[in-house]
């Protein structure tokens, strides 16, 4: 009898060598071959490793554009990827809620599965727990990551200095506002899909035409916004974006005029932003848009000396404000 | 589409230009706006740092966050934590804290909390699932008021037991009102806050002309705000105290009296608190006869209390534009975004965080 | 307090339109704006549609803002 149902009993022993062998291991790791040890043994993939982890919690499980295992998948990868890494290993931790559909269960493994062979990454050890009913909001998924960098690559967001451009590499809020016209409670739809996707072609064509890159980061929780802050601050720098540049993805503007939401602060899934030498920008910018999934890529600012407020912007009509870190949870809004 | 046309960049420049040049003519000037919105607007365009210095705008007492008493949000806080039920309420007002707790820091210690975006997903919420109580926050002026009458009716048709509302809305009028009483705020000319006169109509600000101020009744693009500033500017040159409406396209000189009605039906005018400023006569709701059943405050005979203003905090002077927000002995140091004491710097529409991040980014 | 989006109405079903905000869609109550069609703009808040957009006015208000940026003369900002 096939297993339709995610049970505690599926958490442990017997249950849980049923549930691996008839619906996880199938559809995560369908090349998988030799016996299940306690850790994978493996060669070292390099001298210098990165090495990165996230959980991921999103509600609804499939959205358009992907689902959880894709974005846990691309997640990690982008991790890699934004420091330059060639990614090599990953982990897969599951938490399973009781009652959680096997099939569904199986579509977001298969997915997971999907990004990392497309990626050349191989998954060699995971996993799985199951919990009471209303302790895990469908599942719950961690992975974790390994990748090499090569010799002499050292990206980081405390390289970013005067004079250097700022790109992004595509358009921006996609992901937000896919997840939250799924949401019933926000009252809209929206044919926006999510931007969930390995970055590593872009960020692997941007390195190679500018090796001078100095950071890359991708633009998730708390979007562009957040990650700008970060580095303005981590580097002791400003940054001036003009608004006028950014991209934004077709709906999401619409959207965030009806929630009340800046889409410098909507999460981001597949897209990042770069700091590049500002004599690189040029050539950076070809790169990015000649390269698959890229053609949307644009230089939306500049770094300056520090100022009074680590991110500013130029406004459409040509004001200056402040551009902040958002402040917790993005809430809709009615004034 | 309608949108960009009213954001066009090249004719929001000319329209700058058309600002300085009035603005030249006649000094400086102190314009007032009194609409959380147009607070956000006005920042999000980074429009401080592009008017003339001699052009001083200040943001009125048209935030609901900032003027919704905390005890209000007290009420919502002790019904969520203590008697289980769930609470209802626009995002706006989840950060915000009471004298107490914000909504959300309540969610943390097991409030059942929902953010919503139209009073009517409560009359849903509540038909759904009888056997938990229900309590919508209603904050806001009087373009949220049509939506939340409605709301009531729709509760009242449907005999729902299980919905109740806190009612803590206030009007723009009456406001004005205590802001013209003050001579001393040296107010030269209002912008009226254009989706509130959709509903109310242009002859609500008669009451601004006969004080000898000009009003100017704006939209909310660039476009919009611009030539809102620039009509004010314009009466003050031409010394004309007339109420002129700059946002024709949506608001008619009647206003929508069928909300107007809807309103009336549903509530009527009560004296009411602002936080931080006092009672202002006649500037709140309250239920009508008719529908008190569905009032929050009789059903779980709570007690709205007064509010206690931090130390040092200054909001209501802030409020009635009496002082600049950096004029408070908090701003900035014990008082910022980040940390906020007072309702104007937690609100982001606030008047202390919309100064502490446009006017300094100049 | 007034964030409000105007939305084409898509279609209606009693006092209930289906509305398009720039490529998002949303239903809001019409029973504050009955005169309202499929194709006709109206102004959302929270919900309910407050006021219809009038086309035409928005034309009038446009050309106003031209004839004065006009007069400020060419090649300025």
């Amino acid at each position: 009898m096939t297993i339709e149902r995610v049970e505690l009993s599926h958490g442990s022993g017997d249950g849980n060598q049923r549930l691996l062998s008839e619906v996880v291991l199938p559809n995560l790791v369908p090349d998988r071959c030799g016996p299940l040890e306690d850790s994978a043994v493996v060669p070292s993939p390099g001298a210098c490793l990165a090495f990165t982890t996230d959980s991921f919690v999103v509600q609804p499980l499939e959205f358009p554009g992907g689902d959880i295992g894709k974005l846990a998948a691309c997640g990690t990868l982008n991790d890699l990827a934004v420091m330059g890494a060639r990614p090599v290993l990953m982990s897969v931790a599951l938490i399973l809620e009781e009652g959680l559909d096997a099939g569904l269960l199986a579509r977001v493994l298969r997915s997971l599965s999907a990004v990392c062979k497309a990626s050349g990454v191989a998954i060699v050890c995971g996993d799985t727990k199951v919990v009471q009913h209303g302790k895990a909001d469908g599942m719950f998924v961690t992975t974790a990551g390994i990748g090499v960098v090569p010799e002499g690559r050292s990206l980081s967001a405390a390289n970013a200095r005067p004079g250097d451009a700022v790109l992004v590499s595509g358009p921006i809020g996609c992901h937000g506002i896919a997840i939250m016209a799924q949401r019933a409670n926000l009252g809209f739809a929206s044919s926006v899909a999510s931007d969930c996707a390995p970055i590593q072609g872009l960020t692997g064509a941007l390195l190679e035409a500018v090796p001078g890159t100095k950071v890359m980061r991708d633009a998730t929780r708390g979007g562009c916004a957040a990650v700008l802050n970060e580095i303005a601050l981590d580097s002791g720098v400003t940054i001036r974006l003009r608004l006028a540049d950014i991209p934004v993805g077709e709906g999401v503007t619409g959207a965030c005029n009806y929630l009340g939401l800046d889409p410098l602060q909507v999460a981001n899934e597949g897209t990042f932003v770069a700091v590049v030498p500002g004599s690189d920008a040029a050539r950076a910018l070809v790169a990015l848009k000649a390269a698959s999934g890229g053609s949307g890529a644009a230089i939306i600012g500049a770094v300056e000396a520090k100022g009074r407020f680590p991110v500013v912007a130029v406004t459409e009509i040509g004001g200056t404000r402040p551009v902040e870190m958002p402040l917790g949870r993005l809430l809709p809004r009615i004034c | 589409m309608t949108r960009p046309q009213f954001s066009d960049p090249a004719l929001a420049r000319k329209l700058l230009s058309a600002v300085e040049q009035v603005a030249g003519r006649v000094g400086p000037v102190k314009l007032m706006e009194v609409c959380g919105t147009h607070t956000m607007e006005i920042g999000r365009l980074g429009l401080r740092s592009l008017l003339p210095r001699t052009v001083e705008l200040v943001s009125g007492p048209g935030c609901p966050v900032c003027v919704t008493p905390g005890s209000v949000i007290d009420a919502a806080v002790r019904l969520a934590l203590d008697r289980g039920v769930a609470i209802l309420t626009f995002g706006d007002m989840i950060r915000v804290p009471g004298n107490e707790l914000s909504l959300e820091k309540a969610a943390a210690q097991g409030a059942d909390v929902r953010e919503v975006v139209s009073a009517l997903q409560a009359v849903d919420l509540a038909e759904k699932d009888p056997e938990r109580r229900f309590v919508f926050v209603a904050v806001g002026f009087e373009t949220t008021v049509p939506v939340v009458a409605r709301s009531v009716v729709l509760a009242a048709g449907k005999k729902l037991a299980n919905l109740h509302f806190l009612v803590a809305h206030r009007l723009v009028p009456p406001a004005l009102d205590a802001l013209l009483a003050d001579k001393a705020l040296g107010i030269q000319a209002f912008l009226l806050p254009g989706h509130v006169s959709a509903v109310i109509g242009g002859a609500a600000y008669r009451r601004v002309a006969e004080a000898g101020v000009p009003g100017v009744i704006t939209g909310f693009e660039a476009l919009d705000i611009l030539s809102g500033i620039h009509t004010a500017l314009t009466l003050i040159a031409d010394r004309t105290a007339s109420v002129v409406n700059c946002y024709r396209r949506v608001v008619r000189p009647e206003g929508n009296p069928r909300a107007v009605a809807l309103i009336r039906r549903v509530f009527q005018p009560v004296d009411a608190a602002w936080r931080g400023i006092g009672t202002i006569p006649g500037s709140g709701f309250e239920l009508r006869p008719e529908f008190t059943m569905f009032d929050a405050t009789g059903e779980y005979g709570l007690r709205v209390g007064a509010d206690r203003m931090p130390e040092g905090c200054s909001c209501g002077s802030v409020l009635k534009g009496v002082i600049r927000p950096d004029r408070c002995p908090l701003f900035g140091s014990a008082c910022t975004p980040q940390t906020p004491v007072g309702p104007c710097m937690v609100s982001s529409e606030g008047s202390c965080a919309a100064y502490y991040r446009y006017e300094v980014a100049r | 307090m007034c964030l409000a989006v105007p939305a084409k109405i898509l279609s209606i079903e009693g006092s209930v339109a289906r509305c398009d905000m720039e490529g998002s869609t949303t239903v809001a109550d019409i029973s504050l704006v009955p005169d309202a069609a499929v194709g006709d703009y109206v102004i959302i808040h929270a919900g309910i549609a407050i006021q219809v957009y009038d086309e035409q006015e928005a034309q009038e208000s446009l050309k106003l803002l031209r004839e004065l940026a006009a007069a400020m003369g060419e090649g300025e900002g």
